[in-house]
């Protein structure tokens, strides 16, 4: 397993991905052929219009959804012909979430939500990792609080900071800012960024904001459930200009 | 995770304590029925080991027709001169004989004085006894010849004092004693609400008929004789008929009736409790589903970060068994103070029960306790493992709902499956033959369960024509918040036919008991009617109890009087079996008019001293016809025959009489104090104002006795019916407010789950007026459903037994049903007070914003 990791550096990988909506006539393809690799402590985002396939391809990536063909690989491990209990098994161990309306438990505090993960696992976190990372995410203060008394960035900053407490082989963020204002957005984004660079926490983000975008070391572009572009980190102009060119107007 | 559930759980506290009212309810109507007759027999084992205080070895007669161990028959007297010899036994310290029977002490309004249905007990006493006496005397001395003492309880209570002059009756007419002292029972004013009335040996014999004879001797051995020992001394003296038994023994066989009573009575209140749990049930298991489809986002959450479907399921199960185990301790305590509360309501009520205390046994804990959570988690365990089927994907959805589980597309089919396989079940215990009584109540238990199990599952496919119905009034006139009721209660129709199923269930109950009723009383009526063609009846005050024969024969020399024909009924053992034994006296063709399959109403009039009219099932059963020989036991021991002079069918409503009637003058020579159960009256000139008086004039010196005509015999003969019927109706309130609860319960939870929707509307200009129509709407058109369910299925059910039951007919109690949708609507209503005003008091803006 963790040779191959190493081999190609690659944690999540997709090879010939299908996923087909309904059946006979009406059957819609939102992903007709995905091929790819996400490498190590590297920021990876998938943009596209809407339809173009991107949430699906991160529902497929991150073992929410089953693909009609092809499979996923998660450091190492073929998702395929897993059951339910060794899927559970991959997300407990490998797999951290943010998501776009936050998903915090509203009966926890900030502290037994960021510590979620492992209570389920049935894990100790280690006190200096737990100390450091909220601080890092800039709770410090607000821990006892519950998500209701918290601001939307607060309630963000939380749910990274359950994404990374068991330090997951990858995070995957569907649309973090998608619920935030611009200011809030950019200080998130920043987040996600310095988690990459501090712990080198492989990361793939769903997103359609350019800016969102730009803070990625590569960027996948999404249309009619193909991979159509593949940018290495980019200026936003460059990001906006790519996404215009897959909306003809 | 359990973290997680107990978290939860806190969060949504009045959802949690409304849900959990359901089960408190049924929890404690079980543990205040244990603790109740817990506490009842309690006091009446003190009560009866008192009685036997310092006694060895008790004598009593013997009843020939029942087995030694239990005392419910006419126990025959015998003869005072065994009381002699027993004193002479070598092992014999002190023996006492005593009598003893009803003594109705008359009150200052010429009525006599009782507490509810409590006794009015009359004994003798022997003062000179003293380590036999039970009674403490408390004020003035004991009693000697034609004086009494009175309970201490009754004297305050009715003003006796020491000194004055009381009414007694006993058999025969009342009798002025003078008041000699007040006593306490041991310690204690009074027997629960008993009056105790006390005389001397002689007195008392003379009162209750039993010159020269006794009924019980009481001995105490010399120190050193063994019980055994005694017994033996006293077997080799004892004539036939009569036996002894130790002191324990003699107080457990004078308490077994009370017993069986109680043990009767615990059953009784325990099936009503059970009913409440189930119907609990049903607002847990809804109450739990709704919770978890709003929790949807929040497991699938939980399982994207690593929850495995084991730890969801153990999350909800956690959570519901807190639920269970905090509902069930709050039962418990309410169950007490509930037992508390009818000692105090009978007390109110005059009907006193013996109390010493309450009385909590570890058994109520456990039972109570146990019941209580065990309903909880079975309840919840459908639910349950719903919330294990939420997918992950369900935190990136947006409304994600509820899937639904693995055998949804078969609820129709097996609901139907399951309500007929209930009602296979009730028509084999109810028609199947070969069965045993028990057999056929678990059958028809089993039955009656998967019925309401299968109907209220099979509720949420009727839902939509229903509410379309019974909403069509409201769309019509309510304007926009009745359309939107209406299309409320049909969104989630599983939702809507859970909460009517447990409403559903209260009422098929009340329905069926109501059913019955009415047939049983139109069945009486119609007997009566049929067979009745006298002016005035006599019975009890109480309407029940079997009077003296003498009382009623006082009115013979009213002027005018034509007929008295009294029926008297007795034990006794026929062809094997235990019957009731019934007896008329000449002249009751002219009171009676029998249907005839053999003989003729000339029979009734020439049974003399040999002849017998039987009814035509015994007849059947027995093979016996005109000619045939009947041998009767009766307690005494004797064993006379009689022939049988004619065979009558009796109406569907039954008759005065038990399978076997001879004549009075027959049966007055078999039992020693013949009691009449009714007397019927012919008086020239009919029922007039006039003849009523002069008859109760000639009533006055027995208190005891009433005189009514026709409508009045059938109106107190049906009064017993009425006042279990109540009694019922009380008890099945207990699950209609069980189920009043769950819908109160969906309500808030559709509420809370709609406060987006509501915000939208309110936003769009409906106004808070509106909104509470719109809710209020909703929670009736969902009572009305559980109502016409209901109904339905208690009118099916009762048609059912009584179809079983040859003695009952069918009959409509149509101004109850109609009371029972009122009371629906009621309900309705109630239930949605606190929900409607709840979505009223939403603040627009605050709405909009949810998520």
């Amino acid at each position: 397993m963790e040779g191959s990791d190493r081999a190609n550096g690659a944690v999540v990988e997709a090879h010939a991905l299908v996923r087909r909506y309904g059946e006979g006539e009406t059957a819609v393809d939102a992903l007709r052929g995905i091929n790819l690799e996400v490498a190590r402590g590297k920021l990876t985002t998938v943009m596209g219009p809407s339809g173009s396939g991107k949430s699906t391809l991160m529902h497929l990536l991150a073992a929410l959804d089953r693909p009609t063909s092809g499979y996923v690989v998660i450091a190492g491990t073929r998702l395929g012909e897993l059951s339910d209990t060794e899927v559970t098994k991959v997300r407990r161990d490998h797999i951290g979430f943010v998501f776009q309306f936050f998903n915090l438990l509203p009966m926890l505090t900030a502290d037994e939500n960021i510590r979620l993960p492992l209570t389920i696992a049935g894990e100790k976190p280690d006190a200096g990792w737990y100390e450091s990372l909220v601080k890092e995410v800039g709770l410090a203060a607000r821990t006892s609080h519950r998500p209701a008394e918290l601001s939307g960035g607060e309630q963000q900053r939380v749910a990274i900071a359950r994404a990374l407490v068991s330090r997951p082989t990858v995070v995957f963020a569907d649309e973090p800012t998608g619920n935030l204002d611009s200011r809030t957005s950019g200080e998130i984004l920043e987040l996600m960024r310095h988690s990459v660079d501090a712990y080198g926490q492989t990361t793939v983000m769903v997103t359609h904001d350019p800016r969102a975008a730009s803070i990625a070391d590569r960027i996948l572009f999404l249309n009619d459930g193909l991979i159509v572009k593949d940018l290495p980190r980019s200026e936003p102009q460059v990001v906006l200009a790519a996404m215009e060119e897959l909306t003809p107007t | 995770m359990i973290l997680v559930a107990l978290r939860g759980l806190a969060g949504r506290k009045l959802r949690a304590a409304l849900t959990a009212f359901a089960i408190v309810l049924g929890v404690a109507t079980v543990a205040g029925t244990y603790i109740l007759t817990d506490s009842i027999s309690n006091a009446f084992d003190s009560i009866f080991t008192g009685i036997y205080r310092g006694t060895d070895a008790a004598i009593t007669g013997r009843s020939a027709i029942t087995s030694s161990t239990s005392g419910q028959t006419d126990v025959p007297s015998f003869d005072e001169s065994l009381l002699a010899k027993v004193r002479q036994l070598p092992g014999v310290a002190a023996a006492v004989g005593g009598v003893g029977g009803e003594a109705q002490l008359i009150g200052s309004n010429g009525k006599v004085i009782s507490f509810g249905g409590a006794p009015n007990l009359g004994f003798s006493i022997d003062a000179s006894q003293a380590r036999f006496n039970s009674l403490t005397l408390v004020d003035g001395s004991w009693p000697r010849a034609n004086e009494v003492v009175v309970d201490r309880s009754t004297a305050s209570k009715k003003h006796i004092k020491v000194g004055t002059t009381i009414g007694v009756q006993g058999q025969g007419r009342a009798l002025p004693f003078r008041v000699s002292g007040l006593v306490n029972f041991g310690a204690a004013a009074s027997i629960g609400g008993a009056t105790l009335a006390g005389f001397d040996l002689p007195t008392a014999q003379r009162l209750f008929r039993e010159q020269g004879k006794l009924d019980q001797i009481r001995i105490a051995s010399k120190p050193g004789v063994s019980e055994a020992a005694l017994l033996d001394q006293v077997r080799a003296i004892l004539p036939p008929h009569t036996q002894v038994k130790t002191g324990e023994a003699q107080a457990a066989s004078d308490a077994s009736d009370t017993k069986s009573f109680l043990s009767f009575l615990q059953t009784f209140l325990l099936s009503f409790g059970g009913v409440a749990l189930f119907v609990g049930a049903f607002v847990i298991a809804n109450s739990i589903s709704i919770t978890i489809a709003q929790r949807t986002r929040e497991f699938a959450t939980l399982r994207t970060i690593g929850a495995s479907r084991r730890q969801v399921l153990w999350s909800v199960m956690v959570e519901s068994t807190v639920t269970g185990v905090l509902a069930s301790v709050v039962g418990l305590g309410i169950g007490f103070a509930l037992a508390k509360g009818l000692f105090k309501l009978f007390d109110a009520l005059g009907f006193t029960l013996p109390n010493s205390g309450l009385l909590l046994k570890p058994r109520t804990v456990v039972v109570a306790l146990l019941v209580g959570i065990v309903v909880t988690i079975l309840a919840s365990l459908r639910p349950a493992m719903r919330a294990t089927r939420v997918p992950p994907i369900a935190a990136v959805r947006e409304g994600a709902e509820l899937p639904p589980g693995r055998f949804e597309r078969y609820r129709g089919v097996g609901s139907a499956a399951l309500a007929l396989l209930g009602f296979a079940a009730l028509a084999y215990g109810l028609f199947g033959s070969g069965l045993s009584t028990k057999q056929v109540l678990i059958f028809m238990g089993i039955g009656a369960l998967l019925i309401f199990f299968g109907v209220g599952l099979f509720a949420a496919h009727l839902v939509v024509p229903l509410a379309h119905a019974l909403g069509a009034p409201g769309a019509r006139f309510g304007g926009a918040p009745g359309v939107l009721a209406r299309e409320n209660t049909q969104r989630n129709p599983q939702r809507t036919g859970s909460s009517a199923a447990a409403l559903m269930i209260g009422l098929a109950l009340v329905t069926l008991v109501a059913m019955l009723a009415q047939g049983i009383r139109s069945t009486f009526f119609d007997a009566v009617d049929a067979l009745w063609q006298t002016d005035y009846a006599v019975t009890a005050q109480n309407n029940f109890s079997p009077i003296p024969a003498a009382d009623s024969a006082s009115v013979r020399n009213v002027a005018g009087v034509q007929d008295v024909v009294g029926v008297r009924q007795g034990d006794a053992r026929i062809f094997g079996a235990r019957h009731s034994l019934t007896a008329v006296d000449p002249g009751a063709s002219h009171v009676f008019t029998l249907s005839w399959t053999e003989g003729s109403q000339a029979v009734l009039d020439s049974l003399g001293m040999h002849g017998a009219f039987i009814d035509q099932s015994f007849a059947d059963k027995h093979h016996l016809q005109v000619g045939s020989t009947v041998r009767v036991l009766v307690p005494s021991g004797a064993q006379p025959s009689f022939s049988v002079d004619g065979i009558f069918k009796p109406p569907t409503g039954g008759s005065p009489f038990g399978p076997v009637t001879v004549g009075s003058a027959a049966f007055d020579r078999l039992y020693a104090q013949p009691t009449n159960l009714y007397a019927f009256v012919n008086v020239a000139g009919g029922v007039t104002p006039e003849n009523t008086r002069k008859l109760e004039h000639a009533l006055a010196d027995y208190p005891n006795a009433k005189v009514q005509d026709q409508q009045q015999f059938k109106d107190n003969q049906a009064a017993g019916l009425s006042a279990i019927l109540n009694v019922l109706y009380v008890l099945l309130a207990l699950s209609v407010v069980v189920s009043l609860f769950g819908i109160v319960n969906t309500l808030v939870l559709t509420v809370f789950e709609r406060t987006r929707e509501l915000g939208m509307l309110r936003a769009v200009g409906m106004t808070r007026r509106q909104v509470r129509r719109m809710i209020r709407y909703e929670s009736v058109i969902t009572a009305l459903i559980g109502a016409l369910l209901g109904i339905t299925l208690g009118i099916v059910l009762a048609v059912l037994l009584i179809a079983r039951v040859k003695e009952i007919n069918v009959a409509w109690p149509v101004t109850s049903l109609l009371s029972f949708i009122v009371v629906a609507l009621v309900v309705g209503l109630l239930a949605a007070i606190f929900p409607a005003r709840r979505a009223a008091r939403l603040n627009i803006l605050q709405a909009l914003q949810y998520e």
